[in-house]
């Protein structure tokens, strides 16, 4: 019998006659979210010592990503009739920006999903320790995708101020972009984690992950053009990309409906309902396997 | 059900066909400290983790601090401090940091833990490491923050899995006077071992086990009583040379072939010596010894070759 994660245990609580009511269930009573948020502390520790080392892929490469695709290769195609169709008339860069967030969320999201956890679990061994205490497997995994949500959040918004320092914010739609973007990376953190939980070994595993998933997904989701520019027996591949919907999502913030984008309301529900079920999955599957591996 | 902190009836864990723990009776009385003794694979660690509240059992019942684990997990975990087997220090965290962060897991307010983290780090001597990471530390080290942090919650009961594994000797008596300070101050605790002295030097209370099942109980002086004699005599001989094991036998109460030696387990080691010098037997080497939980092992196991 796999001990459960406390859900908030109000209704419980409240379903005890008052005078039977024993004072010790105070303790339980306090249900999953301040154990979350101690994991979550935990990670603030740690990245308040070490954000240096993570500054080069959270902040410096997609300042690159920037800085080639939006300024250079941006200052070609611009003014080009074909590029104005597939913008929809915005300028390169305002078109990119929404994408950069999505895909560097999604890029965070696969890396801090892969080592790090496998290393909670095998190397520094951190969420064993972590387990024998109140804190249950459960909500290290609730912990892990908070963080990220928090940590994706803080960096996508000082990106999107060095984006408008380039003049690549034009309405502050971007704001839902980020929205986007931190949906879209921590639904692909919550299906990673539980990749990474089921594995022992991470030779193979993670450069299959990282070489023939990420990159292809990182490629083909629509981030520098629209993907209806692939031929049309490709276009399909991107309707699976958590990144494709991501991207679409994050875009549809602040080009709008326009003719180059196939977003209507419609569509962005569809991408937000993609997102949602597969944040849902994963986490979902990332539960029961830390519980499964953490509390054998 | 008494007052006990552990208590245990046919516990029993299988991971899937395998039976590591099967079927156990397990007492602990609050102040005591409790071994499990027992070759690597015995079914100590997984006992350990029953009690820990980190693997639900798969038979029996079990009940720790008077509450069901598969009920309560968090609760007791909450009361509880663990040392594990391999050590799972945040190695990029200060030693400081170590202690605090742990202490936050069990919910304790931010200045309280940083009040505790100062005393800890007194208790473990490194309080000149404070603010040094922990990845560089020695191992005796790294195992004392180990504890230090076991103990910041101020555990009723403390769990110790192969507490001095991989220690070199004086790291192990650094540790074990810090446990025994421990046990001074009242904290049961509960600790596995494969190390015959470190079951002799901690434990008021121990169960040899052996395949998954307990194979005896008592304290060590018990246990060498019950299952062995006073003294041991140790003889070696040369490899060419055949020892008269037959003789022996006759001499002896009981006699143990090992690959590099042979125990003659005895009341009087000297006389025995002699008894064999007067019928001619050269050792190459001779010890007398008091008998130890080695014994009682080597008897309670059945590893001996000639019994």
């Amino acid at each position: 019998m796999a001990e459960r994660i406390d859900l908030p245990s109000t209704p419980r609580v409240d379903a005890l006659p008052a005078a039977e009511g024993p004072p010790t269930r105070t303790e339980r009573a306090e249900g999953v979210v301040p154990g979350v948020l101690r994991v979550v502390e935990h990670h603030w520790t740690w990245y308040r010592r070490n954000w240096r080392a993570t500054a080069v892929s959270s902040i410096l490469q997609p300042l690159l990503f920037l800085l080639a695709f939006g300024l250079g290769f941006g200052a070609l195609i611009d003014g080009t009739g074909r590029a104005a169709d597939a913008t929809g008339g915005v300028p390169y860069l305002v078109w990119l920006a929404p994408a950069l967030l999505a895909m560097s969320a999604v890029q965070t999201a696969v890396f801090d999903s892969a080592y790090p956890v496998l290393s909670g679990f095998k190397w520094q061994r951190v969420y064993w320790a972590m387990t024998a205490t109140p804190i249950s497997p459960g909500q290290v995994a609730l912990g892990h995708l908070a963080w990220f949500t928090v940590k994706a959040t803080g960096s996508g918004a000082i990106y999107v101020a060095v984006i408008a320092v380039f003049g690549g914010v034009r309405t502050v739609g971007i704001a839902f972009s980020l929205l986007a973007a931190v949906l879209t990376g921590v639904a692909v953190s919550a299906v990673v984690a539980a990749f990474t939980a089921g594995i022992d070994d991470e030779g193979t595993a993670f450069t299959v992950l990282f070489r023939l998933v990420l990159i292809p997904m990182t490629l083909f989701s629509g981030t520098f053009f629209p993907v209806d520019q692939l031929p049309g027996w490709v276009q399909p591949v991107a309707w699976i990309s958590p990144l494709w919907h991501g991207t679409e999502l994050a875009r549809a913030a602040v080009v709008g409906a326009g003719p180059g984008s196939a977003s209507t309301a419609l569509a962005a529900l569809g991408h937000v309902v993609f997102l949602l079920v597969l944040l849902a999955g994963g986490g979902a599957l990332a539960l029961r396997r830390f519980r499964r591996r953490l509390h054998p | 059900m008494g007052d006990g902190l552990v208590q245990a009836r046919d516990l029993r864990k299988s991971f899937g066909e395998f039976e590591a723990v099967r079927g156990i009776d397990v007492d602990v009385a609050r102040g005591e400290v409790f071994g499990f003794l027992g070759p690597n694979g015995a079914g100590k660690s997984s006992t350990m983790r029953m009690i820990a509240c980190v693997s639900p059992r798969s038979g029996g019942t079990l009940q720790v601090l008077g509450m069901d684990p598969d009920v309560d997990g968090p609760r007791i975990r909450a009361r509880i401090g663990v040392v594990p087997q391999l050590d799972n220090l945040d190695q990029e965290l200060t030693v400081r940091e170590n202690l605090q962060v742990y202490g936050r897991y069990f919910g304790l307010p931010r200045a309280r833990v940083r009040e505790k983290a100062v005393e800890l780090m007194q208790f473990a001597q490194l309080a000149d490491r404070a603010d040094a990471p922990v990845e560089p530390l020695s191992g005796g080290m790294k195992r004392r923050l180990t504890i230090a942090r076991s103990l910041v919650n101020d555990p009723e009961l403390l769990l110790l899995d192969e507490p001095t594994t991989g220690l070199d000797p004086q790291a192990r008596h650094l540790l074990w006077e810090r446990l025994y300070r421990l046990k001074r101050e009242g904290v049961t605790q509960i600790v596995t071992t494969h190390y015959m002295d470190e079951a002799e030097q901690l434990c008021d209370r121990l169960v040899v086990m052996d395949g998954g099942v307990i194979a005896a109980e008592g304290s060590p002086a018990e246990l060498i009583a019950r299952y062995s004699t006073r003294e041991v005599l140790e003889l070696r001989f040369p490899p060419d040379v055949a020892a008269p094991v037959e003789l022996m036998t006759r001499l002896a109460e009981r006699v143990e072939v090992l690959p590099d030696r042979l125990l003659l387990y005895t009341a009087d080691g000297e006389h025995l010596q002699g008894e064999l010098a007067r019928n001619g037997v050269r050792p190459q080497s001779a010890l007398v010894r008091r008998s130890s939980l080695e014994d009682v092992f080597l008897r309670l196991t059945g590893r001996s070759l000639v019994d």
